[in-house]
């Protein structure tokens, strides 16, 4: 610890409630996990866990579930940040599963293993017992998040139940289950996609490459732009080209738009999503296949 | 992470038909926090639907099943933000099954909105809306008078639901002056954010820019409290003997060499240290996730409260409480519970009912088991003493959940008299 003492803490309300959520899970359940993407908003949980138990090391460990897709500079970003603090990691792959014919890989235009990383999500929750999984969700990504609560509680067969969900009074966190139930806890519940950026800023965290301008290889499709690379699939009039562009959010190779940018530097890419009409998960293409997509997905066991 | 804009937290109340939908799509909309993807699916959907208007409702109803009924089941959190504030809206249903959420959307909330449809005036559940902004000690009540397009913009029907709400303001002890009225047109955007030419009589403000104005004292109580979440004990050669207790300092602010009393037990020692993360501080601000090291080296655990010597909560192994079911499961004289009181849990038997509220400010001293939706008095028997704060004085303290031992659920909330 720094040896020169500070005058007044005064800390964000926001930060403080991450900190407090991350502090009432650590002491609530016996066998947490951080579900990790290599995405801003896991990214951001890390930092915070950390913030939230120092100095002792952050009590659980991380989970990504690989589904093959991933961009190599989300899994460099990854295994850099995992070196650098020390975590303890824990790796599923959706490749896995379809080799030992548990899953099969969907087909067409559209394909994505986006859903396919649900089964392994769940076989990695019955393999490590894990009784609460820690993710990044946000209430103002999307209409279904909205009304999350920030410990989630899914059933046996991890289900959610949207008429069911235990009220949440005050800042009381009723982490109590029974036997073969799970919870999903969202420490940022309450922050927006700036609140995140910000936070990225003044904490001064690095983020993975993609997230800032680059030369990349990208077609035109449903009006976004799509990464072309060898896991989605092309018909032969979707002609790509080189183009500048970034990543708003970061998801697999097949289900993640790219937009066009010139912002090569945090404060840049701030600026310009301060600017930017279209909202986050607009970008996702996973989303866009209906209108409902986001909330049955969470209904059988999506993050 | 500096501290921004301030933010203030908003509950909204109103009955499906009152609009409060389009009011927040409206709000949204205005302040530009609505993306132009989201208002593109709007207007997709408002033509599909035949209407010749932005059905500004699609912004917030969220799930699928509510949206096919065309009505809002659940607790929605939305987000914006203006040049001075951030906002969180917890938009809570208005039916009378959904007492629940309204309590869940108010503990959170500093602001009470409630809407009234011009044409109405003070229903049944304005009144509930008001009672439990009330009973939840809401700072602030903002009575928003709704439709005023379908009256003609008239002042005479705006003054005259004014004079009824006054009326029954007065037979409770909710402080006149933290209630605000306003007339607005959310269809069309009359005194949201921009003034209403089209009622001129109307000199207060509009609905943002009392928002934006608003002062709100974020803490009533003046007493620190520290309640310990977890203890940190990294047991690593460079901080061998660091034990640090982490917790939310509410009330009050806490400074390195402060004299606190450790509960229960009353033992007295000293703050030898704040931490957040790698740094150290002389003083922390209340509302600030830290954690202090003390002088002696105390048997302090999980739900123990740390509080400046001569600044003490209130302790007692028995309860009197306001509470509100919130399960289908009913409250009976003799029922076990477990009882979380910020994050210590201790077992609640339910010794009396002393009475069931009226939404109407009424009370019925007759029946004895407390169902869904439903606030009641009661006399709790705990099997351990709790610290308290009366809740008028200190939500954070003064609230407790009630929890079935069986299957965990949380079944009532309470708030301690």
């Amino acid at each position: 610890m720094n040896t020169s003492i500070n005058a007044v803490l005064a800390q964000d309300e926001k930060e403080a409630e991450a900190i407090y959520i991350f502090r009432e899970i650590a002491a609530q359940f016996e066998n947490p996990v951080l579900l990790f993407s290599g995405g801003k908003d896991s990214i951001t949980l890390v930092r915070l866990a950390q913030k939230a138990f120092f100095p002792a090391a952050i009590p659980f460990p991380l989970l990504h579930i690989d589904t093959g897709h991933n961009f190599t500079e989300t899994l460099v970003y990854r295994d850099e940040l995992v070196e650098e603090l020390g975590l303890n990691l824990i790796v599923r792959k959706v490749q896995d599963a379809i080799d030992s014919g548990k899953i099969s890989e969907e087909s067409g235009r559209y394909a994505s293993r986006n859903a396919l990383q649900t089964p392994v999500l769940l076989d990695a929750i019955e393999e490590f017992q894990f009784n609460v999984c820690i993710g990044g969700a946000r209430r103002d990504e999307e209409k279904a998040r909205a009304k999350e609560r920030v410990f989630s509680i899914r059933d046996d067969f991890s289900q959610w139940d949207e008429k069911n969900q235990r009220p949440e009074f005050f800042r009381m966190l009723n982490g109590l289950i029974p036997k073969g139930y799970n919870v999903r806890a969202f420490p940022i519940s309450n922050w927006t996609e700036m609140d995140v950026w910000e936070y990225i800023r003044s904490e001064k965290l690095t983020l993975p490459s993609l997230y800032f301008a680059h030369k990349r290889k990208v077609f035109q499709r449903d009006g976004m732009l799509w990464p072309d690379n060898q896991f989605v699939n092309k018909s032969s009039d979707e002609a790509s080209e080189e183009r500048i562009v970034r990543f708003r959010t970061v998801g697999d190779m097949t289900c993640t738009a790219a937009v066009e940018s010139s912002a090569s530097a945090l404060d840049d890419v701030i600026e310009e999503i301060r600017l930017a009409e279209l909202s986050e998960r607009g970008a996702r293409i996973d989303d866009r296949r209906s209108e409902a997509a986001m909330e049955e997905r969470k209904r059988v066991g999506y993050f | 992470m500096n501290k921004r804009n301030k933010l203030i937290r908003i509950a909204t109340a109103g009955s499906v038909d009152n609009g409060k939908s389009t009011l927040i799509g409206r709000l949204l909309y205005d302040t530009k926090s609505l993306a132009s993807d989201k208002i593109e699916a709007i207007r997709k959907q408002s033509a599909a639907r035949g209407y010749d208007y932005l059905d500004f409702s699609l912004a917030t109803d969220g799930l699928v099943a509510e949206r096919e009924q065309g009505i809002t089941i659940d607790v929605a959190h939305i987000y914006f933000a203006t040049p001075q504030s951030r906002y969180i809206i917890a938009d809570t249903p208005g039916h009378e099954e959904y007492t629940r959420n309204m309590v869940t959307g108010a503990s959170t909330s500093d602001v009470a909105l409630i809407l009234v449809d011009a044409r109405k005036g003070i229903t049944e559940q304005t009144i509930r809306h008001f009672y439990i902004s009330h009973l939840l000690r809401m700072q602030k009540i903002l009575i928003v008078v709704n439709k005023m397009d379908l009256v003609d913009y008239s002042q005479d029907v705006f003054d005259t639901i004014c004079y009824d709400f006054k009326s029954l303001l007065a037979k409770t002890d909710y402080d006149p002056f933290r209630v605000e009225y306003l007339p607005i047109s959310a269809l069309y955007g009359e005194n949201v954010i921009s003034s209403s030419l089209a009622m001129p009589w109307y000199e207060g403000s509009t609905m943002l820019s009392w928002l934006d104005n608003l002062q709100l004292e974020k803490d009533y109580y003046r007493s620190a409290r520290f309640q310990v979440q977890y203890v940190l004990r990294p047991k690593t050669h460079q901080f061998h003997d660091f034990r640090g207790l982490t917790g939310m300092l509410t009330g009050s602010n806490l400074r390195k060499g402060d004299k606190v009393t450790v509960l229960p037990g009353g033992k007295q020692t000293v703050i030898s240290s704040i931490h957040f993360h790698d740094q150290e501080y002389l003083e922390a601000e209340a509302g600030s996730s830290i954690t202090l090291v003390l002088e002696d080296d105390l048997d302090v655990s999980r739900g123990d409260m740390i509080v400046k010597s001569g600044q003490l909560p209130q302790e007692d192994n028995s309860l009197k409480a306001t509470l509100c079911q919130v399960n289908k499961s009913s409250l009976k004289v003799g029922d076990r519970y477990i009882l979380q009181a910020g994050v210590k849990r201790l077992l609640a038997k339910v010794e009396q009912v002393t009475g069931i509220h009226g939404m109407d400010f009424t009370m019925n001293n007759d029946k004895s088991d407390v169902g869904l939706n439903e606030i009641a008095d009661v006399v709790l028997r705990l099997n351990k003493p709790v610290q308290y704060d009366p809740y008028e004085i200190n939500a954070a303290h003064g609230s407790f959940i009630l929890i079935d031992e069986s299957n965990k659920n949380t079944v009532s909330v309470g708030f301690i008299r």
